[in-house]
């Protein structure tokens, strides 16, 4: 919703009736850690795919592709739970790119 | 009381039954999709009768039995946002454990009804009647209307849904009675057949929920600097919509059961010089008071307030103007508040009369104090006297107390 909405213009309670508003909040912004993804240990088992609660695997032809950055949150269940120890959480100030830019 | 007769419809006898009980055949003629709440005195009688009527299959309510009153709202606040009519009942602290989802259920704009047993807040713990729950959530964009007997504990619970879902309101609606005072005294209660109560409240039919087919909706998500300021202002105009939507309903209901309901009821007020406002079963006491002096020559009369949110303000100015000195009846403290929560309300709502009456403040009946009718000569007495003297005396005063 654009920030310039008035109060009689908006649904009323804050009631959300259009689909997927999260994919359009950046909600990646507030993570601190960043999952890195070493595909040379990966299985492309899924379960990462699974637990993560924002569903920011990213799927390309049956594979493990990569990560959505701008809604990943840095919680770290995927390095948790990925049975190859694959994924790494490192401090996002240590990593130099852009959310949007990388996955991997 | 009269009873106005359709032709083709035979009433129900009158019942003998307490205000628990009242409320609950009401719920029962609603079959509301979800009933969740907690026991706690001096709402027992509710929910006691009212899963009996589960349990007998009198109605389709799932019942949900939960852990504390905090899951007891929050469970209504889910079945009313997935679609569902939804009511609750509670008392004292159980009100006070549901505090947060009070703010929840009215801020999401969800219409469910909760039946609120005035019960005095602990410590030191006391399970009897004043109005300090009530006045708790007196800010919480809730409808606030106060019965004073078994009869209007039936009548405002057939109404309560009926305001509370209208698409110009769409808020919660607290039908508020006097634990013990109303909900354990058996009195004639006189109800609508089911059906002309069914039909009344209707089939309950939100514009959007959140199960939904073909397209649902989120409930409750973040609402930060940027909206939450223009959704409180929202529930402002809804407040104030609620208002007439309140009168026209209770005239409504009052063709359907000939039983006229006002925002304020009025009591020999047309030719009074002082007169008392009171607020719930205190009603009757006072009532009997006024009698008494007015058979001593006293031109007293009382106004009552039944809604008392949102406030009824032109209809108070109305019956209080003409009238040269008041004493307001409040049966919580607001502590440390320049005046209690009742006489704050009566303040506003004189302070542009073009002759404002006197006004003075009385704290009564905490904790279930007993609160008889000499208590009230004698705060009719002291009106008496300020208008004599012509000055408004310290305030508040407290009746009853040793």
């Amino acid at each position: 919703m654009p920030d310039e909405q008035a109060w009689r213009e908006i649904a009323i309670g804050g009631t959300e009736i259009n689909p997927g508003s999260t994919e359009r909040v950046n909600t990646g912004a507030w993570r601190s850690e960043m999952p890195i993804i070493d595909f040379s240990r990966c299985t492309h088992c899924m379960i990462c795919w699974v637990d993560c609660p924002d569903a920011c695997f990213e799927i390309s032809d049956t594979r493990l592709a990569g990560i959505d950055l701008d809604h990943c949150k840095g919680c770290g269940i995927c390095a948790a739970v990925c049975p190859t120890h694959c994924i790494t959480m490192v401090p996002e100030s240590s990593v130099p790119v852009k959310s949007s830019e990388s996955g991997a | 009381m009269t009873t106005k007769q359709k032709a083709s419809i035979t009433l129900p006898a009158p019942l003998a039954i307490n205000g628990g009980e009242a409320v609950a055949y009401a719920m029962r003629q609603i079959d509301p999709e979800v009933v969740a709440a907690y026991p706690i005195t001096p709402q027992t009688f509710i929910i006691e009768r009212f899963s009996e009527y589960v349990a007998d299959g009198l109605v389709s309510t799932e019942y949900i039995n939960v852990e504390s009153e905090h899951a007891a709202l929050s469970a209504c606040v889910g079945a009313c946002a997935a679609g569902g009519r939804a009511q609750t009942a509670t008392s004292g602290p159980g009100l006070a454990l549901m505090f947060e989802i009070v703010w929840v259920a009215s801020g999401m704009r969800l219409p469910l009804v909760m039946h609120l047993c005035s019960r005095a807040l602990s410590a030191p713990l006391n399970i009897l009647c004043d109005h300090s729950d009530a006045m708790a959530m007196r800010e919480s964009s809730w409808i606030m209307m106060f019965g004073s007997n078994p009869q209007e504990a039936y009548d405002q619970a057939i109404v309560a849904p009926t305001v509370a879902e209208h698409p110009d309101v769409l808020l919660p609606f607290a039908n508020v009675l006097d634990g013990f005072t109303v909900t354990h005294s058996v009195e004639r209660v006189d109800v609508l057949p089911d059906e002309d109560a069914k039909s009344f409240v209707g089939e309950y039919e939100p514009e959007r929920w959140a199960l939904q087919p073909g397209g649902g909706a989120t409930f409750g998500g973040l609402d930060a600097n940027d909206f939450y300021f223009e959704h409180k202002r929202q529930q402002v105009e809804a407040m104030d919509n609620s208002l007439e939507v309140v009168r026209r309903q209770l005239d409504k209901y009052a063709e359907l059961s000939g039983r006229k309901m006002s925002l304020v009821e009025e009591y020999l007020l047309d030719d009074a010089e002082v007169a008392l406002v009171v607020l719930g079963s205190s009603e009757g006491m006072v009532r009997a008071a006024i009698d008494q002096a007015r058979a001593d020559g006293i031109k007293v009369g009382m106004l009552r307030v039944r809604l008392f949110r949102p406030f009824p303000v032109a209809d108070v100015r109305k019956a209080l103007s003409g009238v040269a000195a008041v004493g307001v009846l409040d049966r919580a403290i607001a502590f440390g508040a320049p005046a209690n929560a009742l006489m704050q309300d009566i303040v506003m709502a004189t302070r542009t009369l073009p002759e404002r009456p006197l006004l003075m403040d009385f704290v009564y009946g905490l904790g279930g104090r007993n609160t008889p009718k000499q208590m009230f000569r004698e705060a009719i007495d002291h009106v008496v006297l300020a208008k004599e003297q012509g000055a408004e005396p310290e305030s508040p005063a407290y009746l009853g107390l040793r």
